[in-house]
């Protein structure tokens, strides 16, 4: 096919298009929580796991790992998320895992037309790195767990950043949400004890696996890594060159998602107040309206109370006084 | 995900609960009552399973 047979086709099929990518932050820029710092996941961690914005560490066995959105990238990428085993576990139990994971939101993958006939395909790129050689598994499953496809990739050299493109068929039957609720989950196996193993590779099978039985366990041995950047899921059967796109785009993206509010000398940076009498009142506008209402996070003095929490602000109330709150009110809105 | 110490608590102007003060890993936020929420879907999960308990309001 020539050059511009080729470029005919990306445009026909909507890959040569921008906004191409079904993965937040695949570049790691955003990290939001962390702004680069090292913390520890352990097991039972739920959102507090998120390396960086809209990547997020699973972690259920006996290890321990830190977790740091690091300046260490393949040419062309500035950052990446980093894992590494503080305490190991060389033995998994039958429902023990540790994964990397980005549940894509229903709404987005409305276009993909999965559960159907016309189930379109995707390719899935992104550079890893890892102390671990050997092999390892991604898997995409649905928002109920009772649909997934395993794919298999190798780490053929340690320590060595290595580019790794998988074809993921698109499922024709299960059910994929187009909701606010998760679409999609696409995950990468760090080690899976044998409940959530299965052989059945490159094709959807109805229940939840993450891992077929040689998957390596990354917890096996104390201080090891494993590195993720330059994600990207776009539609068709050819991975074109990773999107780029610029940091207000990416972080508006991942605000839909979690957004924080840094305060000033101890008070609200509200956009308004109000007061009637002894009584304050101030809302907090987000910037970018969020998936669900979310969850407000920050620290109160004892007598302000959250009296309103939508997608697109928060409402606070104090009786007498002045506000005062924590260093950062958060808003999250997790998938 | 580990939550404790949860506790209703009321809109202060209409006096109705409006959402669930609590900590969520050692982290003290408020979960609106969204069962889009996931965060109020897991205490929706634990409540049923019967590890986690709802204090009324004030």
């Amino acid at each position: 096919m020539s050059k511009a047979a080729e470029l005919a086709a990306l445009i026909g099929s909507g890959q040569a298009q921008g906004n191409k990518n079904f993965i937040i932050n695949g570049a790691m820029t955003i990290d939001q929580r962390h702004d680069g710092s090292s913390f520890t996941v352990v097991n039972g961690n739920s959102t507090t796991g998120v390396i960086a914005d809209r990547f997020r560490v699973n972690e259920a066995s006996g290890a321990e790992f830190t977790a740091q959105r690091v300046a260490d990238a393949p040419v062309g990428f500035e950052y990446s998320s980093k894992i590494t085993v503080s305490t190991a576990d060389a033995s998994l139990g039958s429902t023990e895992f540790h994964r990397m994971i980005q549940p894509i939101e229903g709404k987005n993958i409305s276009n993909l037309n999965w559960g159907t006939s016309n189930a379109k395909t995707l390719t899935l790129t992104f550079y890893v790195k890892s102390s671990v050689t050997g092999q390892y598994y991604i898997s995409v499953f649905n928002n109920a767990a009772d649909r997934t496809l395993l794919k298999g990739y190798t780490i053929d050299s340690a320590n060595t950043w290595e580019k790794k493109t998988i074809t993921i068929i698109g499922d024709q039957t299960g059910t994929w949400l187009t909701t606010n609720a998760v679409g999609i989950h696409l995950m990468w196996s760090l080690g899976t004890g044998s409940t959530y193993q299965s052989s059945t590779l490159d094709a959807y099978q109805a229940g939840f696996y993450m891992a077929k039985s040689d998957q390596v366990n990354l917890a096996a041995t104390n201080g090891s890594t494993w590195q993720l950047t330059g994600v990207q899921l776009e539609v068709g059967d050819v991975a074109t060159p990773f999107e780029h796109e610029d940091v207000g785009t990416t972080l508006a993206k991942c605000q839909r998602y979690y957004e924080t509010l840094l305060n000033h000398n101890g008070s609200f940076n509200v956009i308004a107040t109000y007061r009637s009498g002894t009584d304050y009142r101030a809302q907090w506008i987000f910037k970018t309206e969020k998936r669900a209402t979310p969850t407000m996070g920050g620290s109160f003095s004892a007598t302000i109370t959250t009296t309103y929490i939508s997608t697109q602000m928060a409402s606070y109330y104090k009786s007498d006084g002045d506000f005062y709150g924590s260093a950062t009110l958060t808003a999250t809105a997790e998938l | 995900m580990d939550i404790k110490s949860a506790k209703y608590y009321k809109n202060g102007i209409t006096g109705k609960a409006c959402g669930i003060y609590c900590t969520i890993d050692d982290v003290e936020v408020a979960v609106p009552l969204d069962p889009a929420n996931t965060d109020y879907a897991e205490i929706l999960r634990q409540v049923a399973a019967g590890t986690l308990t709802i204090a009324d309001a004030d």
